[in-house]
């Protein structure tokens, strides 16, 4: 019982990472139609780029987590400019392509740059964890889960409290019609695939202190975002909030109770039950009217 | 012309490593090339001629490769409740055999779980599923030996009754056993292309809701698709298995899959001859740079080189030239030219 | 005479949104039938419905006495119910003739028991050879001839139009729903047509059709039915339907303004 409450507890950790994530892609799905293949190579930037402000620059950790995501901001706001805007109107193998070469050079970059060996983030927070009853929870842990909130928060708020959210609304409805209405969409777009590259880095930013930074560490994340993305409906925001967690959910007690070679397996699994039994996603939209 | 380029192109093959004189460097590469374009042609299938990308590409390949060694090496694992599961040696041609049917059985497998709904799923379950099968690879140590890898798979034998048998352990031996079977795709692909299956295919890739107005059952035909095109990628597996006799679980990396979508992409989808030039290229690339570059360095060139081929020449190589070729005609003589066929006869 | 096909108190609603309320009409083999109606009316819906491109909210549609709710297109298509798009007619990348290599499928799957195997071994040489006589057959008879090696997507409007209905027929069909087959057409464009659509019943296939060329359908219909809001508001001969209050009403009740705006709330979903 006592292993179930931790399980529990670690799932809403993970979960809002996850969540995080997921939102992320599922953003860039829905409005531009666009499979983010780089969604986990921004992952990758977003946690490197804290490793280099808090290790290598010696910036304040809480410093720098607004720099790594702000940095997800720039580079999803350059990617969308160089390698989507040209390739506007094409189909979604052509943008998904683009997005693969982008992810692999981002990729390899890192590796570049920093090599293959793993890196750990040194974190402010104590090392003793907080023991609440059975449970123990470290507390760079309780920040990340923390963060992530305030994060998701902060989306939804966006989405739905400013003028931008409101362009973006227009243009996940239908693109053209919010062109008609004098929404500028390339605008939209932009800022959609970063805010959404952004939301990637965040998750980065915030896994990479509790584990450790490598290069290659984007991969899983990435196919842990769609196996989120589809549970929750494609280009569906709450789904894929919700689906965060239930992917957390599946991992802790897979790992748990399964085994835990099979940890990363649990997205799989939620894939091919969402597919059988509900295609479009547990909380799907229709995908168009008429 | 279009129909001597394969000819030609296979009689430069046959030739090739009799005019290199056979160097085992120089072999080793064709025959890996040879391999990885037989999987890019199993890709082109897919992708070029029904508009499905499958990102998980290697897994059908790892799976014929594991399959088959598995068959020729013989096992001895326990499945739960006290049962075991022993299996005795068998002749590398039939786990070759196996290899084919086990990834063709998890390509059928995939698309009828897929093709309920299409477009991105498709791409995302063929990505889930190469993870999930690497790790069972990593973590089902007593069947696959996990990280240890399997060792001394048996090469290929070949037998023709009252001819004797072969065993092909050369690598010239394995550069025309990859050549022949990369023949036989190619035929394979052509002649479904060239049918009523073919034409199905690609209604469903052009207007979808056309095709399925004039009865083409669209489930039906892109699983048929992916069960062959995942059996060709098992063959090629095989082959990798039997030819370097040693295979462990980083058979399944991403970037294999990547390497076979660059291939078809660059070379021309939805063409016969795309992948074959795309392959060469791809495949030999990685030689002739090994010496100047570091691996993650070739990598990112490989990201740019992709990205530069869908800005400059977005249908590849193949229908880029033959484009520039009817031109060129059409400045000598004045017959209208019809555009580059999508597919060469 | 029975009905070859039923709509029975079909409706279609999109969320909130009344597509198509309680439609009920039959049409009877060898009939033309045209369902006509202002823009918005829920035409094209009701052909999606038909064809099983859409799933009706309530109701059930009958082909030759079978349920079609709940069978994919192709199964619908095998029952001999065909039909054209209104936009999207063609294969674009393919040659015309191959468009109708396309469109004989099923007539393919006719001609061997194992068609993917005889191809893989190359015996499908002699079916192959019967689908290519068809196809110019039936190139022929729409008079594409001509225009059989260039590619679909190259046409002119009309002829893909032709190449929809080439398509169509060669599922051999029972029956045929055209989708607003003339627009964009000029007028000796649909004279053709016209002549076209009697040859297309003389061969014993029922046709019901979509249009907004109100002359044209007055002149080649049996019948015709109007739907106005998602309802059924008129059926009869052309000459009842001239002079039938509540068409005129239809028809003439909405300034050319809310005519347009109503076609532009109704993507017409031929997708």
């Amino acid at each position: 019982m006592d292993q179930l409450i931790q399980h529990l507890v670690n799932t809403l950790i993970l979960g809002g990472t996850y969540a995080l994530l997921g939102i992320g892609l599922t953003l860039i799905f829905g409005i531009m139609n666009v499979v983010n293949f780089t969604h986990g190579a921004l992952y990758t930037v977003g946690a490197y780029l804290m490793y280099l402000s808090v290790a290598a620059l010696g910036l304040n950790f809480f410093l720098a987590l607004p720099v790594a995501i702000l940095g997800g901001l720039l580079f999803g706001a350059a990617i969308e400019l160089l390698l989507l805007r040209p390739f506007r109107g094409s189909d979604i193998d052509t943008t998904m392509l683009v997005m693969i070469g982008a992810g692999i050079v981002l990729q390899s970059a890192t590796l570049w740059i920093f090599g293959g060996v793993a890196k750990a983030i040194p974190s402010p927070f104590p090392e003793a964890p907080l023991d609440i009853g059975p449970v123990s929870v470290s507390w760079l842990r309780l920040f990340v889960l923390g963060a992530a909130l305030a994060l998701i928060a902060i989306t939804y708020a966006l989405i739905n409290r400013t003028r931008l959210g409101l362009a973006m609304r227009a243009a996940f409805q239908d693109a053209d019609t919010a062109a008609l209405m004098g929404v500028n969409v390339r605008l939209v777009y932009t800022a959609t695939f970063a805010i959404g590259s952004s939301l990637a880095a965040a998750a980065g930013a915030l896994l990479g202190p509790v584990y450790v930074v490598f290069p290659q560490m984007g991969g899983l994340a990435e196919l842990k975002a769609f196996a989120i993305v589809i549970l929750g409906g494609l280009g569906n925001l709450k789904g894929a909030a919700i689906g965060g967690f239930i992917l957390a959910l599946a991992e802790e007690l897979g790992a748990g109770y399964v085994s835990s070679g099979y940890r990363d397996a649990m997205g799989f699994l939620i894939i091919i039950a969402v597919l059988l039994y509900k295609p479009t996603g547990l909380f799907a939209k229709a995908e168009r009217i008429g | 012309m279009s129909r001597l380029l394969p000819i030609a192109l296979l009689a430069g093959l046959v030739v090739l490593p009799l005019a290199l004189g056979s160097s085992p460097y120089v072999l080793n590469a064709l025959i890996t090339t040879g391999i990885l374009t037989i999987g890019a042609m199993s890709l082109n299938l897919l992708l070029g001629f029904t508009g499905q990308l499958s990102l998980g590409h290697i897994a059908f390949f790892g799976i014929g490769a594991y399959v088959s060694a598995l068959t020729s090496l013989g096992f001895d694992v326990e499945i739960g409740f006290g049962y075991r599961i022993v299996h005795e040696p068998w002749p590398a041609a039939i786990g070759v055999l196996l290899g084919i049917l086990a990834a063709g059985a998890c390509g059928y497998l995939i698309g009828r779980l897929s093709f309920r709904v299409r477009g991105a799923y498709f791409v995302i379950v063929t990505v889930s599923f190469a993870e999930v099968v690497r790790l069972v690879a990593l973590n089902w140590v007593e069947l696959t030996q996990g990280p240890l890898a399997l060792t001394n798979i048996p090469a290929v034998t070949l037998g023709i009754p009252g001819l004797g048998t072969w065993t092909l352990r050369t690598k010239l031996q394995n550069y025309y056993l990859v050549l022949g079977t990369g023949t036989l795709c190619y035929l394979i692909i052509a002649r479904l292309v060239g049918s009523r299956f073919g034409r199905a295919m690609r209604g469903l890739k052009e207007n979808e809701s056309l095709a399925l107005s004039v009865g083409i059952n669209a489930a039906r035909t892109l699983t048929i698709a992916t069960v062959i095109s995942a059996a060709m990628a098992g063959a090629a597996g095989s082959l990798y298995a039997h030819y370097l006799r040693i295979i462990d679980p980083d058979i399944f990396q991403f970037a294999t899959t990547v390497t076979m979508v660059i291939m078809v992409v660059a070379g021309g989808k939805g063409t016969l001859l795309g992948p074959v030039v795309g392959g060469l290229i791809f495949g030999l690339l990685p030689v002739a740079l090994r010496p100047v570059m570091a691996p993650e360095a070739q990598w990112m060139v490989y990201g740019i080189v992709l990205i530069a081929i869908l800005f400059v020449m977005p249908k590849g190589i193949v229908p880029g030239v033959s484009v520039l070729l009817a031109r060129l005609r059409s400045t000598r003589s004045v017959p209208v030219l019809e555009a580059s066929p999508a597919v060469p006869r | 005479m029975s009905p070859i096909l039923s709509v029975e108190h079909v409706g279609v609603r999109f969320g909130g949104l009344v597509a198509i309320a309680d439609l009920h009409f039959d049409v009877r083999e060898g009939e033309i039938v045209s369902l006509i109606g202002p823009n918005g009316a829920g035409k094209t819906t009701a052909f999606n419905v038909m064809t099983g491109f859409l799933k009706p909210s309530q109701g059930e549609v009958r082909f030759r006495g079978t349920g079609l709710t709940g069978l994919p297109s192709h199964e619908i298509t095998r029952l001999g119910l065909a039909r054209t798009f209104q936009r999207t007619s063609v294969f674009p990348d393919d040659t015309v003739f191959d468009n109708v290599m396309i469109g004989l499928h099923r007539k393919g799957a006719q001609a061997s028991r194992a068609p993917l195997f005889d191809a893989l071994i190359g015996r499908a040489g002699a079916a192959e050879r019967r689908l290519r006589a068809r196809a110019e057959e039936l190139l022929d008879w729409v008079g594409l001839s001509e225009r059989s090696q260039e590619k679909a997507g190259a046409l002119a409007y009309g002829e893909q139009r032709l190449v929809g209905v080439a398509l169509a027929l060669a599922t051999e069909p029972a029956m045929l729903l055209l989708d607003e087959p003339v627009s964009g057409m000029n007028a000796s464009e649909t004279q053709v047509f016209v002549r076209l659509i009697r040859q297309i019943r003389e061969r014993g296939v029922t046709i019901l059709l979509v249009e907004h060329d109100m002359p044209m359908v007055m002149e080649v219909s049996d019948r015709i039915v109007v739907l106005n809001y998602g309802r059924l508001i008129a059926e009869g001969p052309p000459a009842g339907i001239r002079s039938d209050p509540a068409v005129i009403e239809a028809y003439l009740g909405q300034g050319s303004a809310a005519r347009r705006a109503a076609a532009e709330a109704q993507e017409p979903a031929d997708a």
